[in-house]
């Protein structure tokens, strides 16, 4: 086989190598977005190699070739190129429906020149967080997408927007606080940063301590994934940004913290010792957050909601710590960041039909666009978990895998998460009622809507089904990625070879490892041996 | 085997920024957790420092003996994030700034739409009115009643 691992770091480079070009390029805005565009289609082509090659096992790039732990490295394994792949798709067709919807409206609503560097920052920083094999290195990649979130939230700068953005930056500060905190206790408890080498060194160290990491760190992911009960800041600030920007949002970041939860529990806490204490976390997730989606009359609110309430669903799979669970989990991921941004961006077109995005306003849509009744009814079914979707397929692996595990407790979670299920649906039903069918109670406006903003959200829905449709494949390749996940091996080995060392240039310093290599505390010189 | 002994007036400066830093952010006013997250991130720099192991000679290799030097990595990853929260305090501070533009405060605001939420639910109304079901906005009796009723005279304020 030839060394292909030169396409891990692509998905990285190519954004923010175009973020720079279109930075430069703001006076020009019709070549902006053909940069952007094939940047982010080269991005979907690398992920998709790297689905395919991860699978022989994982590929490791050391940065600027230093050897693994001195220096940073990328690694995709199975489930980070999972990851990478959808969200690439994601991000590219949401780009190109916020490209039209940016032809048709005003300046307010579209994206202005910054837009495009934001968006493609944006998706360097997801990438580089789901490919980085050093945890401060998934430190960088969180800032790095959460600044561009920043100012993709408060786009236009109204008084809505600086609102709602206000409390999303102050949370966001206060996680990543929270992260370098995490971050710093490990390395002074470990003297290390690289994922893999952590995972051999952290069993070593005091369980005591080790819990109070594991805590450390799920805190900091959990505000990000917005898991209950630090999930009270997403409802909020999420529906008031323009209709692309909330989609990708909805389907991305709060992925990106459940990727970092499933990384760090599987590789770096094998051990389990939380997993009753997530399951508690899912069950109320999955409750308060579906209860809280009942409640609404607003359309985007109510999306906002059950983002929340089925973040709990992969928290359920990451806690039964089974090869099923984690199946099932990853599974759902995939599912739920193309269901959720289809949704978001149907919303889109609904606001732009109706008007608005209040239950109660809008009505008989589905007389006056069925193309958009449509749209809106496959993604919110599968969301709901009708059969045979790939919702459904995600929701019954985790059923099963709840079963298999066999415990008081994961039978409780297999009724809340039946429950939620059931709720999810009643809201939908009803959202789909009021937006619908409901007599409407003003005239539409004869608005049309244009086919470069219907093309990718239909596309999008076409995703969700296709991974029904492919479902037997995929599952079986997130079986194998669990099963890498479970058996941690592969990871560690494929980053450093002979347990010591990456294979990036730095010979000297090997050698010097070699001698003080059974010392597994921190000393002065395994930092200081980068030369 | 190095000396982990953690410097004590650098943990105590630690405690002492988190302590204040917790209680500016919980206030309401941005410029306020603005300052509450400067400390809070500095906090944690510092904490990176305790993290590096005692303090010693410049890290450069051929010009100190390598087991007096310091460990340069956590300073590293200190500068970063430095650099990090600089660019964010940049932009909390424009938001505070177009906050009191905007609203001539930079008070954090509630979510209005959650209290709006909160309000109907505590005196009990629907949040959605069912204009299929609800228009009427009589009970199902007298809705009977009166389809019975059809050659009685209308109750007064009934609707047709």
């Amino acid at each position: 086989m030839t060394d292909l691992s030169w396409l891990v770091p692509l998905p990285v480079v190519i954004p923010l190598f175009s973020a720079g070009l279109t930075l430069a390029l703001y006076r020009r805005p019709r070549v902006q977005p053909i940069v952007s565009v094939s940047a982010l289609t080269l991005v979907l082509l690398a992920s998709v190699a790297l689905l395919v090659l991860a699978d022989d096992g994982p590929l490791v790039v050391d940065v600027g070739d230093w050897a693994a732990p001195v220096g940073i490295n990328l690694v995709a394994d199975r489930l980070s190129a999972l990851m990478l792949s959808i969200s690439s798709a994601v991000t590219l067709c949401v780009l190109l429906y916020s490209l039209a919807q940016g032809r048709d409206d005003d300046e307010e609503s579209a994206p202005i020149s910054i837009y495009h560097p934001t968006y493609l920052v944006l998706t360097a920083g997801v990438a580089n967080a789901f490919l980085s094999g050093d945890l401060f290195n998934i430190y960088v990649g969180f800032e790095i997408l959460l600044a561009a979130s920043f100012v993709l939230i408060t786009l236009g700068g109204t008084r809505d927007r600086i609102r709602a953005g206000t409390i999303y930056v102050v949370v966001a500060l206060l996680s990543s606080v929270l992260f370098l905190v995490a971050l710093a206790s490990i390395y002074a408890a470990t003297g290390t940063m690289n994922l893999a080498q952590l995972a051999i060194r952290l069993p070593e160290i005091d369980p005591g301590v080790r819990l109070v990491l594991q805590v450390l760190l799920l805190l900091a992911f959990a505000v990000k994934a917005a898991v209950f009960p630090l999930s009270s800041w997403l409802p909020d600030s999420y529906p008031t940004a323009p209709a692309p920007v909330t989609a990708v949002f909805a389907g991305l970041l709060t992925k990106v913290g459940v990727y970092a939860i499933i990384r760090t529990q599987t590789l770096l806490f094998p051990d389990g010792r939380l997993d009753d204490v997530l399951m508690w976390v899912a069950l109320a997730t999955m409750l308060v957050g579906i209860l809280g989606a009942v409640a609404q009359d607003d359309i985007k609110r109510l999306l906002s909601f059950t983002l929340v309430s089925h973040i709990g669903f992969m928290v359920f799979g990451i806690a039964l710590s089974s090869d099923a669970g984690w199946t099932a989990a990853i599974y759902y991921v995939a599912h739920h960041i193309t269901v959720q941004t289809a949704l978001f961006l149907v919303v889109g077109l609904v606001e732009r039909v109706g008007g608005s995005t209040s239950l109660t306003r809008l009505g008989g849509l589905a007389k006056a666009t069925p193309v958009l009744a449509v749209l809106f009814f496959v993604p919110a079914m599968n969301l709901a978990g009708i059969p045979p979707m790939s919702g459904f397929l995600g929701k019954l692996g985790l059923l099963q895998a709840g079963v298999q595990a066999g415990t008081g407790l994961s039978y409780v979670l297999v009724v809340g998460s039946v429950v939620t299920s059931l709720l999810t649906l009643y809201a939908l039903v009803k959202a789909w009622n009021k937006a619908f069918w409901q007599s409407p109670s003003d005239q539409p406006r004869p608005v049309g809507m244009p086919f470069g903003m219907v093309g990718p959200a239909a596309a999008l829905v076409v995703v969700g089904l296709v991974l029904t449709f492919a479902g037997g494949p995929l599952y079986s390749y997130t079986h194998r990625a669990a099963d890498a996940l479970r058996t941690r091996t592969p990871y560690i080995y494929a980053v450093l070879p002979d347990g010591q060392r990456g294979e990036g240039e730095s010979a000297e310093a090997a050698d010097e490892a070699d001698a003080v290599a059974p010392d597994p505390t921190p000393s002065a010189t395994v930092g200081g041996d980068g030369s | 085997m190095i000396d982990m002994a953690p410097n004590l007036v650098l943990v105590v400066t630690i405690a002492v920024m988190f302590t204040v830093g917790v209680y500016l952010v919980l206030e309401r006013s941005l410029s306020r957790v603005l300052i509450g997250i400067i400390l809070l991130g500095n906090g944690a720099n510092l904490l990176f420092l305790v993290a590096g192991g005692r303090a010693g000679r410049p890290p450069i290799v051929g010009l100190e003996p390598e087991g007096q030097m310091s460990d340069p990595l956590p300073q590293a990853m200190v500068l970063t994030a430095i650099v990090i929260t600089l660019g964010m305090t940049a932009f909390l501070l424009a938001m505070a700034y177009r906050s009191w533009q905007l609203n001539r405060h930079d008070e954090v605001q509630d979510d209005v739409e959650d209290r709006r939420i909160a309000r109907l639910a505590a005196i009990d109304l629907r949040a959605v009115q069912d204009a299929d079901t609800e228009e009427s906005g009589q009970s199902l009796d007298e809705e009977a009643e009166e389809a019975r009723d059809e050659t009685d005279d209308r109750r007064e304020g009934g609707p047709s």
